[in-house]
């Protein structure tokens, strides 16, 4: 396809998927922060999506796709990676899973052996980028400037890492499980992309070896052919194209755990605007978030007659217990009914009918856990940006 | 009823079933039979990249240049506006001491000027 042919591809593509509004031309989309205008581009295996960067491809979700339905399906899952050297073929006849380090028996594992030779299961989970929402932030901090489309729920089929493990046998002393994946620095300088899990959690029967998503093939840009899957933890864990598990007998300290992904350590992860943290430690468990996705920013309703609302909510694993929404800005709320249950890691859908007189309302929308975890009603801040999620504002008027 | 209608009224069911699916959607809608997985092999390659409008100048050259070995530009126009000239210093400092960039100190003092002119 000519370069001219690609734009008029992906100006239609990008119109027709956004419902085009007027602030966007064609083939662009702009988030509703500083800066925000990204392009609309389609990448292999993927719809259209939005542009973050293009080397390595960063994609982010049309916020859109969210209110299609609980599974984000796979060819509009978002794209992060850290590090230009993607693999450029990859063989799933000659692809090996090695497992070694501090275990009895290393392993070297083709497809075909993992699929066949250990017990296979499913788990709904949603994988969210730490830096999901970043571009929200005030005051602005530098990283990836996402909107709210760096997360996604999916079923993904695979195997318990504990049962590799088991049959690897770990020694005594091992401490943590590190993860490496095909994709390479550019250059020698940069550490290459490696991430730590403690022992016990990589055992604890939930952290998985996934080789499905939805039914299907891993998407290449979404980890082909395996990727590790770890429920209720940010996706900075969730290791794409996962060709190397290490057991360790120490706390490992690669630059992407002990420098990197870091946060304060404190129960708020945040401190004052525009300072540092004095202590800081690595990135862990989601915290919880609800989103409106039947209406976008700006949404007209029909007044004085019964609107539908609905949305979604998830947390780090202790279960959403509980969505209120406001249709006043936050003065009065009311609970929301719960949609179908797939497990304490997915999405669960919200859905409220109100009714609206005419003129302009803020919808706000605020989960709890089972354990009382709540979102703020107010932003925190933290200087990398991570784990937005404060109580979502979406302005609709009645009309 | 001819087999003709049978067909249509056939169609019609299987038609509203998937449109139920559509109006609620949930996460076991799915068929859960996996398939074959193909054994060809998978390739990527790169899509094209386009130097960004505000770096596509002669002005910019340097930065384009350097910058462009290890990522693309978005890397760099996407940020935010308005960070301050340390902002962009710290960040193309980052690229040297942190991630090995090969970048004379001459060269990144000038990277970070233009940048910060730019983008400050």
């Amino acid at each position: 396809m000519t370069e001219f042919d690609r734009r008029v591809f992906l100006a239609g593509a990008g119109a027709a998927l956004l419902g085009a509004t007027s602030r966007d031309t064609p083939g662009q989309v702009t988030l509703p922060f500083g800066n925000g205008t990204r392009s609309m581009v389609q990448m292999p295996g993927k719809r259209p999506m939005i542009l973050l960067t293009t080397r390595p491809p960063q994609l982010e979700t049309p916020f859109a796709v969210f209110d299609e339905g609980l599974i984000t399906p796979n060819d509009a899952f978002f794209v992060r990676y850290h590090l230009s050297g993607l693999p450029s073929e990859i063989d799933p006849r000659t692809f090996r899973l090695r497992i070694g380090g501090h275990v009895n028996a290393p392993l070297s594992l083709s497809l075909d052996s993992l699929k066949r030779d250990f017990p296979v299961s499913e788990i709904v989970a949603v994988n969210q980028c730490s830096g999901n929402s970043r571009g929200f932030f005030d005051p602005r901090v530098g990283g990836g400037q996402l909107g709210n489309g760096a997360m996604g729920n999916a079923r993904w089929r695979g195997v318990a890492l504990k049962h590799l493990l088991a049959k690897a046998g770990l020694r005594e002393g091992a401490r943590q499980v590190t993860f490496n994946g095909l994709d390479n620095p550019p250059t020698d300088g940069i550490p290459d992309f490696v991430k730590a899990l403690d022992v016990d959690h990589a055992t604890d029967g939930e952290v998985m070896v996934a080789f499905a998503m939805n039914g299907e093939d891993l998407p290449f840009l979404n980890g082909y052919p395996l990727r590790l899957v770890v429920p209720g933890h940010f996706g900075t864990y969730w290791v794409k194209h996962l060709d190397e598990i290490n057991v360790v007998d120490a706390d490992f300290d690669g630059y992407w755990m002990k420098t990197a992904y870091r946060i304060p350590d404190n129960d708020c992860a945040c401190v004052e605007p525009g300072t540092k943290p004095e202590k800081t430690v690595p990135i862990g468990r989601f915290n919880v978030r609800s989103f409106v996705t039947s209406h976008a920013d700006g949404a007209q309703v029909p007044a004085a007659r019964t609107t539908e609302l609905r949305g979604i909510a998830f947390s780090g694993g202790d279960a959403v217990k509980q969505v209120l929404v406001s249709t006043d800005d936050g003065r009065a709320w009311q609970a929301a009914r719960l949609g179908e249950d797939a497990g304490r890691y997915s999405f669960r859908e919200w859905r409220l009918g109100v009714t609206l007189a005419r003129g302009r309302h803020a919808i706000r929308v605020r989960a709890t856990t089972a354990g009382g975890e709540t979102q703020p009603l107010e932003a925190v801040w933290q200087p990398a940006g991570y784990m937005r999620n404060v109580v979502e504002t979406v302005r609709v008027e009645a009309v | 009823m001819g087999s003709g209608q049978q067909t249509f009224v056939t169609a019609f069911i299987v038609v509203s079933a998937l449109a139920v699916l559509a109006v609620f959607p949930g996460v076991h809608g799915e068929d859960r039979v996996v398939p074959p997985s193909s054994l060809a092999p998978v390739s990527f390659v790169m899509p094209e990249e386009t130097t960004p409008p505000e770096l596509a100048d002669e002005g910019a050259e340097l930065v384009v240049s350097t910058c462009s070995a290890c990522h693309s530009l978005e890397y760099i126009t996407t940020q935010p506006r308005g960070m301050g000239e340390k902002f962009w210093h710290d960040s193309v400092g980052k690229m040297v001491k942190v991630y090995g960039a090969p970048i004379e100190p001459a060269d990144a003092q000038a990277i970070s000027d233009i940048l910060a002119d730019r983008f400050g």
